[in-house]
C-alpha cells in the first residue's frame, strides 16, 4: 500500500467528504499584568510571613504550647457542640416554621409569622442575655393544666444550666433565619411538581415531604452552610447567658491569665479555621447528594470550585 | 353499573371577576374517549383540572363514576369535603400534564412506584413488580433507573403515563401531552395513549393532534371562550362543523 492510499483510507474515515477538519493551532493569548500581579501578591505575603515569624508579639511559642492545651481543646470540643446541636434545632424548627408559613392554614401562618417578627427583629446578643435571665424571670417549671395543682414541678436552674439555655438561644435565633432560607427553597420549585402529586392522591404533607423538600434542598444548603459556618463564629457571644467554656471566652480566660493574649487570639483563630474547613468539606458531599437527577451533577467542576473556595478562604 | 363515567352539569368556573368556564355540559361514557379542542385560553385546562379538583368550581355539578366531586349533597346543601376525602377521589383520576412534572429527584421508577407506596401504602415489591410491568408497557423496561433529566420528552411523558396508570386509575386526563414534544418524538406518545384507549381505558384528552382524534376518539368537543360551542362524532365535527367558530379554528388548525 503507497504512502498516498494510507492517507487517503485514513482520511475516508475521518470526514464523509475526504477530507478531516484542520485543527486549530494558535499562540495562546497571554496574561502579563495577570503574572505581574501574582507576583506582587506572593512578594507581599511572604514578606509579611518573614516578618511575622521574627515578630515577638505574635510570640509562636505560646502558640505552640496552647494550640493543644487541653482547656483550649475541651473549649473548642464544647463550641463545636454548641454549633452543633443549636445548628439541627435550627433546621428543625426553621423547616417547621416556613411549612407552617406556606400551609393553607391561617393559624399556623400567622404564629409563623410572629415567631419571625420576634427573633429577627431583636439582636442574637440580647436574646442570649433574656435566656440567661430566665431562672429570674420564671424560677421553676411546671408541667400540669394550667390553674390546678401541676403534675411536676422543678426548678429553672436545676432543668436548664448554661450551655442548654445557650443553645436554645442561639437555636430560637438561628430558626428564623433558616425559617426564610427553607421558605425560599420551597417557592423555588416549580409549580407543576406540587401539582402532579396532588393529582396523584398524595396529602399536602406527603407532597411537601417526598417531593417539595427534597427538590429544594439544592438551594437549601449552600447558604444553611454559611449559616453553620456563621453558627460557629456566633458561639463566641455564649458569654452572654453566661456560658464561659467556648473557644473564644476560654483562650480570653487564659489569655488574662498569662498577660499574653495575642498568640490565644491566634490559637481560637486556628480552631475556627480547621472547623470552617471542615465544614465546608462537608457542605460539598451535601451539595452534591442533593444534585441527584438535576443535571447539576458535573462533580469535577463542583470540585473545582469548592477548592477554590477554600484556598480562597483560608 | 351506571354506565356514565364523567357527567359535568352546568359548570362554571371563574378566577375573580374572570370566568372562564361559563356553561359546560359534557358526558362521557365508561371506556370512551374523549377529545378536546379549542382555541388556546379556552378553558380546556381548567376544564380538567375541576374534573380532579385542583380548582374548585364556581357553579354546577360534577360527577365522576357517580360520585359528586368535592362535595358531599345532603338534603339539597353541599358540605365541602376533608382533604383527606378529595384526595381519596383523585386517587382514582390519573392525570398527565403538558411538562410531564416528573419528580426530578426521583428515577423513572420510584417515581411510578412513589404514589402507590405513599398513598396506596402497597407493599414495596409488589410496588416495583407492577412499577416495572408498567414502564414495560409504555416501552422503557431499560430506563428503570434513569433520572428524568437523562431521558428524552417522549420517555418523560411515557413515564408519567405509567405514573398515572399505577394509581390504577378509572378515568386518565391528558392536558396536551405532546405539545411540548418534538415532532419525532410525537408518535411514541400517542402510540401508548392509543394502546391505553383500546384496553378499555376512559380518557379526556386535549389535543391538537387532529389524527389521533380521528383515529381514537368517540366524541369531539370543541370549547370556546367557555362553552361547548360543538359536540359529536369526530368525523362529523371535523369534516361538517355546524358552527362558524368551529369552521374558523379547523381551518387554522387542519
Ligand atoms: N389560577 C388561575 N388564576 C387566574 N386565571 C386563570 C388561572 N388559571 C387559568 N386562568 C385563566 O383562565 C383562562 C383559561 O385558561 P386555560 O388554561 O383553561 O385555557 P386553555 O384552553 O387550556 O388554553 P391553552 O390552550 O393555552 O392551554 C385563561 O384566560 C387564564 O388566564
Ligand atoms: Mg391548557
Amino acid at each position: 500500500m503507497t504512502s498516498s492510499q494510507a492517507r487517503s483510507a485514513a482520511e475516508e474515515t475521518l470526514s464523509p467528504n475526504g477530507s478531516s477538519p484542520e485543527v486549530i493551532k494558535a499562540v495562546k493569548l497571554r496574561h502579563p499584568w495577570r503574572n505581574i500581579f501574582a507576583a506582587l501578591v506572593i512578594l507581599i505575603a511572604v514578606l509579611f510571613i518573614i516578618d511575622a515569624a521574627g515578630r515577638p508579639a505574635y510570640d509562636w511559642a505560646s502558640v505552640g504550647k496552647y494550640v493543644f492545651d487541653p482547656r483550649v481543646i475541651g473549649a473548642a470540643f464544647n463550641t463545636l457542640q454548641l454549633t452543633i446541636y443549636s445548628m439541627v434545632i435550627a433546621v428543625i424548627l426553621g423547616i417547621i416554621l416556613a411549612v407552617m408559613r406556606l400551609s393553607p392554614n391561617p393559624v399556623l401562618k400567622s404564629v409563623s409569622w410572629v415567631y419571625l417578627w420576634i427573633f429577627r427583629g431583636t439582636p442574637v446578643y440580647v436574646q442570649l442575655v433574656f435566656w440567661g435571665l430566665i431562672a429570674v424571670i420564671y424560677q421553676n417549671i411546671s408541667i400540669g393544666i394550667p390553674f390546678l395543682q401541676p403534675w411536676f414541678t422543678i426548678q429553672t436552674t436545676v432543668a436548664l444550666n448554661a450551655f442548654t439555655l445557650a443553645i436554645i438561644g442561639l437555636a430560637l435565633n438561628e430558626a428564623a433565619y433558616m425559617a426564610e432560607i427553607v421558605r425560599a427553597g420551597i417557592l423555588s420549585v416549580d409549580k407543576g411538581q406540587i401539582e402532579a402529586s396532588t393529582a396523584l392522591g398524595m396529602s399536602w404533607s406527603q407532597s411537601m415531604s417526598r417531593v417539595i423538600i427534597p427538590q429544594s434542598m439544592r438551594i437549601i444548603i449552600p447558604p444553611t452552610g454559611n449559616e453553620v459556618i456563621s453558627m460557629l463564629k456566633t458561639t463566641s457571644l455564649v458569654t452572654a447567658v453566661p456560658y464561659t467554656f467556648d473557644l473564644y471566652t476560654r483562650t480570653r480566660d487564659i489569655a488574662v491569665e498569662t498577660f499574653n493574649p495575642i498568640p490565644l487570639l491566634i490559637v481560637a483563630s486556628i480552631w475556627y479555621l480547621a472547623f470552617t474547613s471542615i465544614m465546608m468539606i462537608g457542605q460539598f458531599y451535601l451539595e452534591r447528594r442533593f444534585a441527584r437527577g438535576t443535571g447539576f451533577e458535573q462533580v469535577r467542576k463542583t470540585k473545582r470550585r469548592i477548592a477554590d473556595k477554600v484556598n480562597n478562604h483560608g | 353499573m351506571d354506565s356514565v363515567m364523567v357527567r359535568a352539569e352546568n359548570l362554571v368556573k371563574s378566577f375573580g371577576h374572570n370566568t372562564v368556564l361559563k356553561d359546560i355540559s359534557v358526558e362521557v361514557k365508561r371506556g370512551e374517549v374523549m377529545c378536546l379542542i379549542g382555541p388556546s385560553g379556552s378553558g380546556k385546562s381548567t376544564f380538567l383540572r375541576c374534573i380532579n379538583h385542583l380548582e374548585v368550581l364556581s357553579g354546577g355539578r360534577l360527577y365522576v363514576d357517580g360520585d359528586l366531586i368535592g362535595y358531599r349533597e345532603k338534603n339539597g346543601k353541599l358540605f365541602e369535603l376533608k382533604a383527606s376525602e378529595a384526595a381519596a377521589q383523585r386517587r382514582d383520576i390519573g392525570m398527565v400534564f403538558q411538562r410531564f412534572n416528573l419528580f426530578p429527584h426521583m428515577t423513572a421508577l420510584e417515581n411510578v412506584i412513589e404514589a402507590p407506596l405513599r398513598v396506596k401504602k402497597q407493599p414495596k415489591a409488589q410496588a416495583i413488580a407492577r412499577g416495572k410491568e408498567l414502564l414495560d408497557r409504555v416501552g422503557l423496561a431499560d430506563k428503570f433507573d434513569s433520572y428524568p433529566a437523562h431521558l428524552s420528552g417522549g420517555q418523560q411523558q411515557r413515564v408519567a403515563i405509567a405514573r398515572a396508570l399505577a394509581m390504577d386509575p378509572k378515568l386518565m386526563l391528558f392536558d396536551e401531552p405532546t405539545s411540548a414534544l418534538d415532532p419525532e418524538l410525537v408518535g411514541e406518545v400517542l402510540d401508548v395513549m392509543k394502546h391505553l384507549a383500546q384496553s378499555g381505558m376512559t380518557m379526556i384528552v386535549v389535543t391538537h393532534e387532529m389524527g389521533f382524534a380521528r383515529e381514537v376518539a368517540d366524541s369531539l368537543v370543541f370549547m370556546d371562550d367557555g362553552y361547548v360551542v360543538e359536540a359529536g362524532n369526530p368525523e362529523d365535527v371535523l369534516t361538517k362543523p355546524q358552527h362558524e367558530r368551529t369552521k374558523a379554528f379547523l381551518s387554522k388548525v387542519l
